[in-house]
């Protein structure tokens, strides 16, 4: 049994790996704290006869204890701060050119996925729109814009190690790359009423063949398609910040 | 809210001048079963009537927790004693038992039963500031309980939109079926807001302006200072959520668009407000309950709690540090990266004040005389599970990791490791160490210890697993755990948890058979049981009306154990200089 | 304080403490104020980042009434002088004059609650109800929310004045005051931000 799923994108590995370190780090402090705790509990108990000493914990010399480790934590703290951000920065600033655009809707309770058709473009006639199921060749750089129709949403991946809400009234983009071809669950991350743990659906990471092949044999199945392409030329997620 | 009431002078000046006339005033002493039980403004009537309508509520979220647990781990079968649970009733069950804990459980413990008993007797007054405030504050918070309880009753249920009630699924009808379920659970909160501004502002004025003379700020026992910090951390960040509130419900009944995208509103203003007070909140309530911690731990260990004045600005600063941290809800709602950043950064820093804290509890045990009474042990499971709920914080904290974790069981553990602590194991420390002030008698200390084995081992069988479910993957809030074919081989966790529940909820019979037991069998406890210093233990248990006969006197800080030289190794806040215990 | 002297005060048994030198209803009415501050902050706080991204906002305040506006902040302003004359006049221990004084303020609160309804009725007879798009919404729940708090304090300001010829509570005079300013101040917030276009 694995601890985590497969790390299945080009970032994922970057996540868990903020994840052990964090776990390293706040592991050592975890263990000092509560086996000094456990070892004070056992070795301090009241014995007949021997009167507790009166330590009230003034002055440098004392609060140092307590104080010395504390600096030593925002150090710690600071060191998190500075990897994460690495990382964060990494997934939401350092966005690499789109190979690819997907447009994520959700509604209340399945996913629609818009790919570009052949032409390659989204919001032309050719987009191809499919419920609960997303095609991507693996080791391209997916561009998504996440939007919802009517409560709140989350885009997630588990494998891929991305998470996005989807909120309505708003287009936020974000980006992945698959590194792994297989098939992955897409679940819905917010409440978003009765059915909303059965809002599933399926990401097929595809070899580059694999996918050219299933364009192809969706070509001419597009009039199927209803629902209307997502908007093009959304903001993003960086303007779409406070109200 | 009515502003006659607010405006309240001290009507009873605390060194009661002789009985007036006005009616229901503090000074009649109680006669009547009604006067006495239901309309009483003694603090502690009010404080009994909180902490004992706060347990039932706590029984009643229990039993929501067990109901989901129950489905969890066999979603094919009834769940006995409760039947069948759908979807729609799962969802109401989780926002019922989020709300009921943190709203109705965590704040009417320990700010309106144990703020309202411990701050007058902890600095020498009569009673609360404004006592007829006091007993409102009461009354509409058992408003709101009845309210929110009631909703349950209703046409298509209690409120599923989650304990956060984030819009739009709160604000429409439409997408969450709750008729009535949803502007009713807006109304008890916002109602129970306002029993709380009551009771916040009762206990400010209180804490800084009716201290015993000669009892400077620093002289205040600890748990004065978090209770006075919590209430004034809320009064502070509660108003934008009662802004935010009546605009939800103004959106909800009246077809406003606040949070309407439609209309031009926005559903992120919403998480916006809600969490500008939603995290300082927690911190309302973790305060009081390392307040309780710090009385319990010198007592028991026989040592001044270590670094005090260090102790009370570590709390000031975490109380300013949890108003610039409330983003980190909304990592990945789409707010802007570069606030994301930020606002991890102070998550993360908040660790430094918060460590500096349970540090100084932990080096309080040194070189102590510890006795491991069941308040104690409490008191130390309290600092000791806490910490699993501290560190797991930082991973929440980091943004790019909480990308991950976000809105998994990661999270519904480490809130649980952080909140259970101070709401139930202060609470539990609270209880077996104040039942005898509060009753006369003291609680069973056998049945004490193995309330608190079985809550311990409990609460980590209950929670652990689900850090493992969390780091698969499996998302909170989803109620059939068959649709996660890829998370099966995980059953045994879900399954562990609900043992853990089950247990948890056994472990309590000892607890409850000691409290109402205890009222009549317990062993009558005198003045000062501990051999306590704050002022609380130098009146009678229980104290009679008006708390002291005639007005203490404070000559030094609140925890002077074993101090060198003399026989005795306590010395309380009012003995004259020169004399003994 | 010294030791000894908290000791001898103490031995008073019909002393008032106040650790803090403040009386404990002027304390209290000013931490209920903060509350308030943050109540009304947070609505103003949304109010004004959507009106940001809003500009074309401007042109709906024009069909608020600016002048009735004006109106109201005059005539509340100038209640809230009759408040300050009748606290100085209880300082004096003229009850009387401080009931008259404060019968101006409830005239006048009366008068400015009169005249938002006039607004409010004038608006809705153009089409612009609460639900007619979110500036209209803002407009009524900032200014309902304020109307509300007007009405609590006329009610507030009434009991006081019970008091007054009563002649018992007359320090009361002083608190409610300092609640009706802060409503008074609320509104000279939510004037230009409401009924000024630009």
């Amino acid at each position: 049994m694995h601890l985590m799923p497969v790390a299945a994108s080009s970032y994922a590995g970057d996540i868990d790996r903020v994840m052990w370190v964090i776990t390293l780090i706040v592991g050592v402090w975890f263990l000092a704290a509560e086996g000094i705790l456990l070892w004070f509990t056992f070795r301090y108990r009241k014995k007949e006869g021997v009167r507790a000493a009166y330590v009230p914990g003034k002055g440098f010399r004392q609060t140092g204890w307590i104080l010395i480790p504390c600096v030593a934590i925002l150090l710690c703290d600071l060191a998190i701060d500075a990897f994460g951000e690495r990382v964060w920065d990494t997934i939401k600033q350092k966005v690499p050119p789109a190979q690819l655009q997907i447009g994520v809707e959700g509604r209340q309770w399945a996913w629609t996925f818009t790919h570009p058709g052949k032409d390659g473009i989204l919001g032309s006639p050719d987009d191809i729109v499919i419920p609960n199921e997303i095609h991507v060749p693996v080791g391209v750089n997916v561009a998504f814009t996440v939007s919802a129709a009517d409560c709140l949403h989350s885009f997630w991946v588990p494998e891929l190690r991305l998470k996005q809400d989807a909120v309505p009234g708003r287009h936020i983009q974000g980006w992945f790359r698959a590194t792994r071809p297989g098939s992955y669950g897409v679940l819905c991350a917010e409440l978003c009423g009765v059915a909303h743990g059965l809002m599933r659906g399926t990401l097929y990471v595809d070899t580059e063949a694999d996918y050219e092949r299933w364009l192809a044999s969706r070509t001419g199945v597009q009039a199927v398609a209803s629902q209307p392409a997502p908007q093009t030329a959304p903001q993003t997620a960086k303007t779409g910040g406070k109200s | 809210m009515s502003e006659a009431n607010i405006l309240d002078p001290p009507l009873d000046p605390p060194q009661a001048a002789p009985p007036t006339a006005h009616a229901g005033a503090h000074d009649d002493a109680p006669h009547g079963f009604w006067s006495t039980y239901f309309f009483s403004t003694d603090h502690k009537h009010i404080a009994k009537q909180y902490l004992l309508t706060g347990l039932c509520m706590a029984v009643i979220g229990g039993l929501l927790a067990h109901v989901m647990r129950m489905h969890l781990a066999f979603p094919d079968r009834a769940v006995p004693g409760f039947g069948e649970v759908p979807a729609g009733t799962y969802n109401a069950l989780i926002t019922m038992h989020g709300t009921i804990m943190i709203f109705f459980v965590a704040m009417p413990v320990l700010l309106g039963g144990f703020g309202n008993f411990l701050i007058p007797l902890m600095i020498g007054a009569r009673d609360m500031a404004f006592p007829r405030l006091n007993m409102m504050s009461y009354w509409t918070f058992l408003v709101s309980c009845v309210i929110l309880i009631g909703s349950f009753f209703v046409p298509g249920g209690a409120s599923p939109a989650g304990w956060t009630a984030y819009p739009p699924l709160s604000a429409n009808v439409a997408y969450s079926g709750a008729a009535w379920g949803v502007p009713l659970w807006i109304a008890a909160v916002a109602l129970e807001f306002v029993a709380f501004l009551m009771g916040g502002i009762n206990f400010i004025t209180t804490a800084i302006n009716l201290r015993a003379p000669g009892m400077k700020m620093f002289d205040l026992p600890m748990m004065v200072w978090m209770q006075l910090v919590a209430s004034v951390i809320f009064l502070f960040s509660v108003g934008p959520l009662v802004a935010g509130a009546v605009l939800l419900l103004l959106d909800r009944v009246a077809g406003t668009g606040f949070y309407n995208p439609g209309a031009g509103g926005d559903p992120l203003l919403y998480q916006h407000l809600f969490w500008f007070f939603g995290h300082p909140e927690v911190y309302v309530i973790l305060l009081p309950g390392l307040g309780i911690v710090a009385e319990i731990l010198p007592v028991f260990a026989r040592k001044p709690l270590f670094g005090y004045r260090m102790v009370v600005y570590a709390t000031l600063a975490t109380g300013v540090l949890s108003f610039i941290v409330w983003a980190h809800h909304q990592f990945v709602s789409g707010i802007d990266p570069r606030l994301a950043s930020a606002f991890s950064i102070t998550t993360i820093l908040i660790s430094v004040p918060v460590a500096i804290t349970m540090f100084a509890f932990v080096a309080t045990l040194w070189k102590g005389a510890i006795e491991l009474k069941a308040a104690m042990l409490f008191a130390i499971g309290m600092v000791g599970v806490f910490f699993w709920g501290g560190v797991t914080g930082i991973i929440n904290g980091s943004a790019a990791a909480d990308i991950y974790v976000h809105d998994t069981y990661f999270v519904v553990a480490h809130f649980h490791y952080a909140l259970i602590p101070p709401v139930f194991f202060s609470l539990f420390a609270g209880i077996y160490y104040w039942y005898p002030k509060m009753f006369g008698r003291r609680l069973n200390e056998t049945l004490g210890k193995i309330h608190f084995w079985g809550t311990f081992l409990f609460v980590n069988v209950t929670f652990m697993p689900m850090f493992g479910l969390g780091l698969r993957g499996y998302p909170r809030r989803t109620y059939d755990p068959r649709v996660f074919a890829h998370l099966g081989d995980l059953h045994p966790l879900q399954l562990a948890a609900t043992l853990g529940t089950i247990g948890l909820l056994l472990s309590q019979i000892p607890f409850v058979i000691n409290f109402f037991g205890s009222l009549k069998w317990g062993a009558v406890a005198g003045k000062n049981p501990w051999r306590a210093n704050t002022l609380e233990w130098s009146v009678p248990s229980p104290p009679g009306h008006g708390n002291f006969d005639g007005t203490p006197v404070v000559y030094r800080g609140p925890y002077e154990y074993s101090l060198p030289g003399g026989d005795a190794d306590w010395l309380p806040q009012d003995l004259a200089p020169g004399r003994t215990p | 304080m010294s030791r000894a002297a908290a000791h001898a005060a103490a031995t008073r048994r019909d002393d008032v403490i106040r650790s803090t030198g403040i009386s404990t209803g002027r304390l209290a009415i000013w931490w209920f104020l903060g509350s308030e501050i943050v109540i009304f902050g947070g609505l103003i706080v949304c109010y004004v980042l959507f009106r940001l991204r809003h500009p074309e906002w401007g042109a709906l305040a024009r069909h608020t009434v600016t002048p009735a506006g004006a109106f109201n902040t005059l005539v509340l302003l100038t209640s809230s002088l009759f408040m300050v004359l009748a606290h100085a006049a209880v300082e004096h221990g003229d009850l009387k004059r401080a009931s008259r004084h404060m019968l101006g303020t409830i005239a006048l609160g009366g008068v400015f609650l009169g005249v938002k309804a006039f607004e409010y009725g004038h608006e809705m007879s153009m089409g612009f109800t609460p639900v007619s798009g979110l500036f209209w919404s803002f407009y009524y729940a900032l200014t309902g929310l304020h109307a509300l708090h007007v009405t609590g304090g006329l009610f507030a300001i009434l009991a006081v004045r019970q008091m007054v010829a009563r002649r018992s509570d007359t320090h009361r005079v002083e608190l409610v005051g300092i609640y009706w300013h802060f409503v008074d101040v609320v509104w000279i917030f939510l004037f230009p931000l409401l009924y000024l276009s630009n």
